[in-house]
């Protein structure tokens, strides 16, 4: 199984070496969106500072998903995802090999550029910290929830304004958590009781996709 | 690999199977056993199911009424659709390490001797996408030399391969059927093996007719 | 799919069958109708003219004989939903997945109702059609989830497929409405003070509330009314020409 595992993973990442605008544009579009907004609000930094939490955690979400449309839809539309399912392994293994994959290669980088961003928004520099690990334990959850609905819409065409409609909803829970412990940080509160909620978050994203984006993949 | 079991051993039994489509039935009780040795010719008009069939058959299709069940647990099943699963941006080299990846692992030596057999020597380390249609379904073909499987599940081997290429496809499924192997394949182009048999799947079709007001009984 | 190993009785098997379900649900029909019009047409009555007026609220707490039977159907028919997916996808049954089909629109439209209701409610109460009350919030959301169920299901053309997709979803989304619900709530108390919530009322007397468990009672039967006419035709339009149905007294026609 390791091996099975292993084998997405190098095949994957090997892809994205040929390809890593597949890497890029998810970056690219986090901080436009992220740009777009003192550009449409206002650029006064106290009003910025105040809404950075928020803003960076919804633009991170929507390059998640954007960049989830195409998780299992290329694979599926060249026929390898056939020959994945058709390997004597769970269809929950391929599920974790492929999302691993998209986190590292679209998560990842968010997490790694966000200091950049915040200090555009003019985010109190000792928010930084649970920016960033708000991001880590979130990203992954966005990644593995979002996994579902990127099983579900796999063989429909057109599917990446269907994919955000099934998915944001089921964001919610991460938005609050992961932006309001950002504000708490940038007030000087204690954010531990954030990071368990987004940890545990994490654990039960871990225990549902696997189930419902492998048998999604599976119809 | 697993040894290839004696001619005319029973692999794969299929019982009432049943495909519906949208609440059409495409094909209903069929029954039929799969011996090693058989190569199957699946028939049938467009839209009869025939790559449900084999879809079915490669646990790929879900089925709702019958079994298909292996006789023999050790039989290892290797399907090859119309859609090849190769990945268009790598080479064909690595297109087969991750395919046989799946299931094992290989050498690179095996790799090139498999694409060698399917005529695509010097192409090893083509990116996909710069090949032609006929040589992206070879590679996919050289699966069948590199993963040694008992059941080949072929749909529509034969499409954009040139005339020397089925021909040679042709002794493959020969030999392969001949070493106790058996073949399901669909196909637009008679196969001209003496050991081939047909099963059109028009004979399962439900028998339709119309009753008075026209509606379809 | 998972496989159970033990055997559930005959009756459950039977349900599955197009034609049982087509028969029993036609017998149940009438009578579900008759629940719904009495119950939802005496608790309306009773509510809207006859219950006393709220000290605080004067005559526009009634809305409540809306809001809340709606409000609470429109969870209910979640779970139904996702409960009548999940036993499709386990015991392999097609009626199932047309009676989880059958909540969505049923469903969304509750949902609409709370939320409009729920902000004409909130005008004279809070002074404004939209608060970012935590339950309107929270409904808002499930709007959102029945809109992504709704917009899966007319997505894919296969009906067995779109079923069992569907099915998938609602689960997903059952299990997620909790963890939404808290966490709403959570971010509600944290950015408000505590606003006046709408339906928790401490004590409310009996010819109030009365009223609203016969219109609650009453909505539960329409929506069991509207899920067995939509179940039935969906039989109707995929067992076009089973012999059953074309000897079957509904069936102009038919011997």
């Amino acid at each position: 199984m390791i091996r099975f595992i292993s084998a997405i993973i190098r095949r994957d990442l090997l892809l994205v070496a040929r390809q890593p605008a597949e890497m890029i544009n998810p970056l690219v579009f986090f901080v436009l969106v992220v740009a777009l907004f003192p550009l449409g609000v206002s650029p006064e930094a106290s009003l910025l500072s105040q809404t950075a939490a928020g803003v960076i955690w919804v633009a991170a979400m929507l390059a998640t998903l954007l960049s989830l449309e195409l998780l299992f839809k290329l694979d599926h539309d060249d026929g390898s995802l056939e020959q994945l399912l058709l390997a004597p392994y769970p269809s929950w293994t391929l599920v974790l090999a492929k999302v691993f994959v998209h986190w590292l290669v679209s998560g990842l980088p968010l997490i790694l550029i966000s200091p950049l961003i915040a200090m555009m928004l003019f985010l109190p520099s000792e928010a930084v910290p649970t920016l960033m690990l708000s991001l880590l334990l979130g990203t992954p959850t966005l990644s593995l929830l979002g996994a579902i609905g990127a099983a579900l819409v796999t063989g429909v065409r057109g599917g990446g304004m269907l994919l955000t409609l099934l998915i944001l909803p089921l964001y919610v829970p991460v938005i609050i958590f992961g932006a309001s412990s950002v504000a708490a940080a940038a007030q000087g509160m204690p954010v531990d009781g954030y990071m368990a909620l987004l940890a545990a978050m994490f654990v039960f994203a871990l225990m549902i996709t696997p189930w419902a984006a492998g048998s999604a993949l599976k119809l | 690999m697993s040894s290839l079991p004696p001619v005319n051993s029973p692999l794969l039994s299929i019982s009432d199977l049943a495909c519906e489509r949208d609440s059409r039935v495409l094909y209903q009780s069929l029954n039929i056993t799969i011996e090693a040795g058989d190569l199957w010719h699946v028939k049938g008009r467009n839209g009869a199911g025939k790559t449900t069939f084999l879809r079915q058959l490669a646990g790929l299709h879900p089925v709702d009424e019958g079994e298909i069940s292996l006789l023999n647990n050790n039989a290892r099943v290797i399907y090859i659709g119309h859609k090849l699963g190769l990945k268009e941006q790598l080479t064909a080299d690595e297109n087969l390490t991750w395919l046989a990846g799946l299931n094992g692992s290989s050498t690179q030596q095996q790799r090139y001797i498999a694409l060698e057999r399917v005529g695509l020597r010097g192409y090893e380390e083509s990116v996909v996408a710069q090949l032609s249609a006929g040589q992206k379904r070879r590679v996919a073909l050289a699966r069948l030399h590199l993963c040694k499987a008992d059941i080949w599940l072929l749909d529509e081997p034969f499409t954009s391969i040139d005339q020397q290429g089925i021909a040679d496809e042709q002794a493959w499924l020969n030999k392969h059927t001949l070493a106790g192997g058996a073949v399901l394949m669909t196909s637009h182009q008679d196969i001209t093996l003496a050991q081939v048999k047909v099963l059109d799947l028009s004979h399962w079709a439900l028998q339709c007719s119309t009753n008075e007001h026209g509606d379809i009984v | 799919m998972a496989q159970f190993s033990w055997h559930m009785p005959r009756w459950f098997h039977q349900m599955g069958s197009p034609k049982w379900f087509y028969n029993f649900g036609g017998l149940l029909q009438p009578w579900f109708a008759l629940a719904a019009v009495a119950l939802l047409t005496c608790g309306m009555v009773w509510g809207l003219a006859f219950a006393p007026a709220d000290y605080q609220q004067g005559n526009s707490f009634r809305i409540m004989y809306v809001h809340v039977p709606s409000a609470i159907l429109s969870q209910s028919i979640f779970l139904s939903m996702a409960i009548a997916g999940a036993i499709g996808l386990i015991w392999k049954m097609k009626i199932a997945f047309m009676v989880a089909r059958s909540c969505i629109a049923i469903g969304a439209t509750f949902t609409l109702i709370a939320l409009v209701t729920g902000a004409i409610w909130g005008k004279p109460t809070w002074g404004a059609y939209w608060v970012w009350d935590a339950r309107l919030t929270s409904t808002l959301v499930l709007l959102f989830l029945y809109a992504g169920v709704m917009a899966l299901n007319q997505a894919i053309s296969e009906r067995q497929i779109a079923g069992k997709a569907t099915a998938i979803l609602a689960i997903v989304g059952t299990i997620n409405i909790p963890i939404i619900k808290y966490s709403v709530e959570w971010w509600n108390t944290l950015h408000q003070s505590s606003s006046f919530s709408l339906t928790e009322k401490p004590s409310m007397p009996a010819e109030m509330y009365l009223p609203l468990l016969l219109t609650v009672l009453g909505s539960y039967f329409l929506f069991g009314l509207v899920v067995l006419i939509r179940t039935r035709s969906q039989i109707l339009q995929t067992q076009n020409g089973a012999s059953w149905l074309l000897q079957h007294k509904d069936i102009y026609g038919a011997k």
